[in-house]
């Protein structure tokens, strides 16, 4: 490379560097020296363990850990669940303008800010709202009935509002999937489940994987959804973190948790690659 | 005969939205022959493929294989295997697991399917392959798994999509005779698709030319060279030289034209003679007309011609002749004999050919 070509290139890569270091790197460090300050007294600190301490040795908060961990993979389990067929029969059985239609029809919804759409959720779910409202007239239940702030409620709202991040994903792996294939499959004698299962999904894996690591990430690491679904009786791990740092000025703790979750979310993700036996180059390099 | 045919197709017809891709095809293919559909791009010879292979369902008509209608009959249910154009090997299993796909559809045991794998494998001159990926094969070793993928499910009827089309010409040449040895060895009933008429020419038992949904004409590939039932055929089926003008004079089987340049040609009519005064188009093979430098004796056809070029080929050499008068070209064949060797451009030779060997076919829709 000559003098000049290397200007360019790292000027062109200055806007994700600067990104990177000041909005992620920085931070972090700023974090973690704050998480592994103990406080002794005012404005006394020292360096130690005791905040990570804090965190195992009280059970509500571990407890709304794993919590928030088992939620997270239930919800990109059900949303690659309905995703999946949403997916297929938007890549490979519908064409041209339908195709295109559908796959916006899926987009639309993500004009609205998530604020919006959650409290359109809650207007759907509360005791004086449409289902309850609904099921009323109908005669199913007496009186009214309270659908939101339990886990189900995070469940719907997380699963609506990471869909999308699990549909692109596998339309385009699905996309590229050869018709023929499937033909070939049927012409050899294949029945739907064992073409589903030998052709569509191992070509599809990598999609799959991609989307999962999204949604997932999306779910462990959202707070709007959990807080207003799920309220004082459904608890999540980004609430308790929001608390430390906003409620009780412990930014100490709250540093420590953000970190616990970091580690989680990297652990499960690495795990899951590792179960699917995928790689993140192959997955997220498509 | 007493076994019915393998395959039979009666009327078949197939329509789309607005318009008929296959049009009443009638036809039979008996046990063990390799039978070719011939056509344009677009004539509808792969839905007429499709059907067979169950994935398009008939407008009307019947489908026969091996005496039973198959118009019911899903495509994983029908005794006929399919290869694709692109061959459609999975890429997701490895050689092995490929071949072995519709044997354990089937539900065959581990251990009877590993060796009815290795022995396919080793028919189509591939042994000890299975552990293989597909990418690791070359383009000709992916055509002889896609055909073993099939037959080691014993079909009745293979269908071949055009398989040769994505290979390089020297292997398509190698793998036209591989192909048809294949089928000798395993005696299985080919249906073979094709746009090359070399394919179908060098292959076939038996071959079809499709054009617009119909069949124009069934036969060997001699009856299709030498004695074409239509001006399509005439003309798709082997290199031709085309001349259309109009019917001047008739005697017996022998038309005189005079063509849209001027120039006065004889040929034999095939199938109908045509009325005097009509439009007319006349055929004649580039292999089919004699050069020579002095003057042939008493021929019709004889005229003197410049040549325009000379297309050099080796054995496939061949010549472009121009008519002074009407200024039509003529493709003929190169001896590379005698003092045509040192043919030039400019030269002028005489161009003569037998009325018998030129074929006249009245114009259609005219």
């Amino acid at each position: 490379m000559t003098d000049k070509s290397k200007l360019g290139f790292y000027l062109l890569l200055m806007p994700l560097m600067l990104w990177l270091i000041t909005l992620i790197i920085l931070p972090h460090i700023g974090l973690f020296m704050v998480s592994i300050s103990e406080k002794i007294g005012v404005r006394q600190y020292e360096t130690g363990l005791g905040n990570y301490a804090v965190f195992f040795n009280e059970p509500l908060y571990w407890r709304t850990f794993a919590r928030t961990a088992f939620m997270s993979i239930f919800t990109t389990v059900l949303t690659l669940v309905l995703g999946f067929p949403v997916a297929y029969y938007i890549a490979k059985l519908t064409r041209g303008r339908t195709k295109t239609t559908l796959f916006l029809m899926c987009l639309i919804p993500f004009w609205v800010s998530e604020l919006v759409r959650t409290f359109g959720w809650m207007i759907l779910l509360r005791e004086t709202g449409v289902l309850s409202n609904f099921l009323q007239y109908t005669g199913v239940i007496g009186g009214p009935v309270e659908f939101l702030y339990n886990d189900g409620a995070i469940m719907v709202g997380l699963v609506y509002t990471s869909i999308l991040f699990m549909i692109v994903p596998l339309v385009t792996t699905l996309d590229s999937l050869d018709d023929s294939l499937i033909e070939a499959g049927y012409d050899l004698g294949g029945s739907d489940y064992s073409i589903m299962r030998e052709i569509v999904i191992p070509h599809a894996m990598p999609g799959i994987v991609s989307g999962c690591i999204v949604v997932f990430m999306l779910s462990l690491g959202n707070y709007l959804t959990p807080i207003l679904l799920g309220g004082k009786d459904s608890l999540w791990f980004t609430g308790l973190i929001y608390t430390q740092f906003i409620t009780r000025f412990n930014w100490e703790l709250g540093s420590a948790f953000g970190f616990l979750l970091l580690a989680l979310s990297s652990s499960i993700v690495f795990i899951g690659l590792k179960l699917s036996r995928q790689s993140l180059t192959e997955t997220m390099g498509r | 005969m007493t076994t019915p045919a393998d395959l039979v197709c009666k009327d078949l017809t197939k329509d789309f939205d607005d318009f008929r891709a296959v049009d009443r095809v009638s036809f039979e293919v008996p046990q063990g022959s390799f039978f070719s559909i011939l056509g344009p791009s677009g004539c509808g010879k792969t839905t007429l493929l499709r059907m067979i292979a169950g994935f398009q369902f008939p407008t009307s008509g019947d489908l026969l294989i091996k005496g039973k209608s198959m118009i019911d009959v899903g495509p994983s249910k029908r005794p006929v295997s399919m290869v694709f154009q692109h061959l459609a090997l999975f890429p997701m299993m490895n050689i092995g697991k490929n071949v072995g796909f519709g044997l354990r559809q089937r539900g065959v045991p581990a251990a009877e399917i590993k060796t009815r794998v290795g022995r396919v494998l080793e028919r189509v001159g591939l042994p000890g392959i299975e552990d293989r990926q597909v990418d690791q094969l070359s383009g000709g070793q992916k055509q002889r798994v896609a055909i073993a993928r099939c037959m080691v499910l014993e079909p009745d009827v293979l269908l071949l999509d055009e398989p040769l089309g994505a290979l390089d010409l020297k292997l398509r040449e190698h793998m036209k005779i591989e192909l048809k040895s294949l089928q000798a060895e395993f005696n299985t009933t080919f249906v073979y698709i094709t746009h090359d008429q070399s394919e179908a020419l060098v292959m076939s038992d038996n071959i079809a030319v499709m054009n617009k949904g119909r069949f124009d004409q069934i036969g060997t590939a001699k009856e299709l060279y030498y004695e074409p039932a239509n001006a399509f055929v005439a003309g798709f089926v082997g290199d031709a030289n085309k001349f259309s003008g109009k019917v001047m004079g008739i005697d017996g089987q022998r038309v005189t034209v005079t063509t849209n340049g001027g120039a006065e040609l004889s040929a034999q009519a095939m199938h109908g003679t045509p009325s005097i005064g009509a439009n007319a188009q006349i055929f004649v093979r580039p292999e089919a007309i004699a050069l020579s430098k002095t003057a042939p004796s008493d021929n019709p056809n004889t005229t003197p011609r410049i040549v325009d070029s000379v297309l050099f080929n080796g054995a496939n050499s061949m010549v472009l002749l121009r008519d002074p008068q009407s200024g039509e070209t003529l493709q003929v064949t190169l001896p590379q004999t005698g003092d045509l060797l040192g043919l030039g451009k400019g030269d002028t030779v005489f161009a003569d050919w037998d009325p018998a060997q030129a074929r006249c076919f009245a114009t259609e829709g005219a």
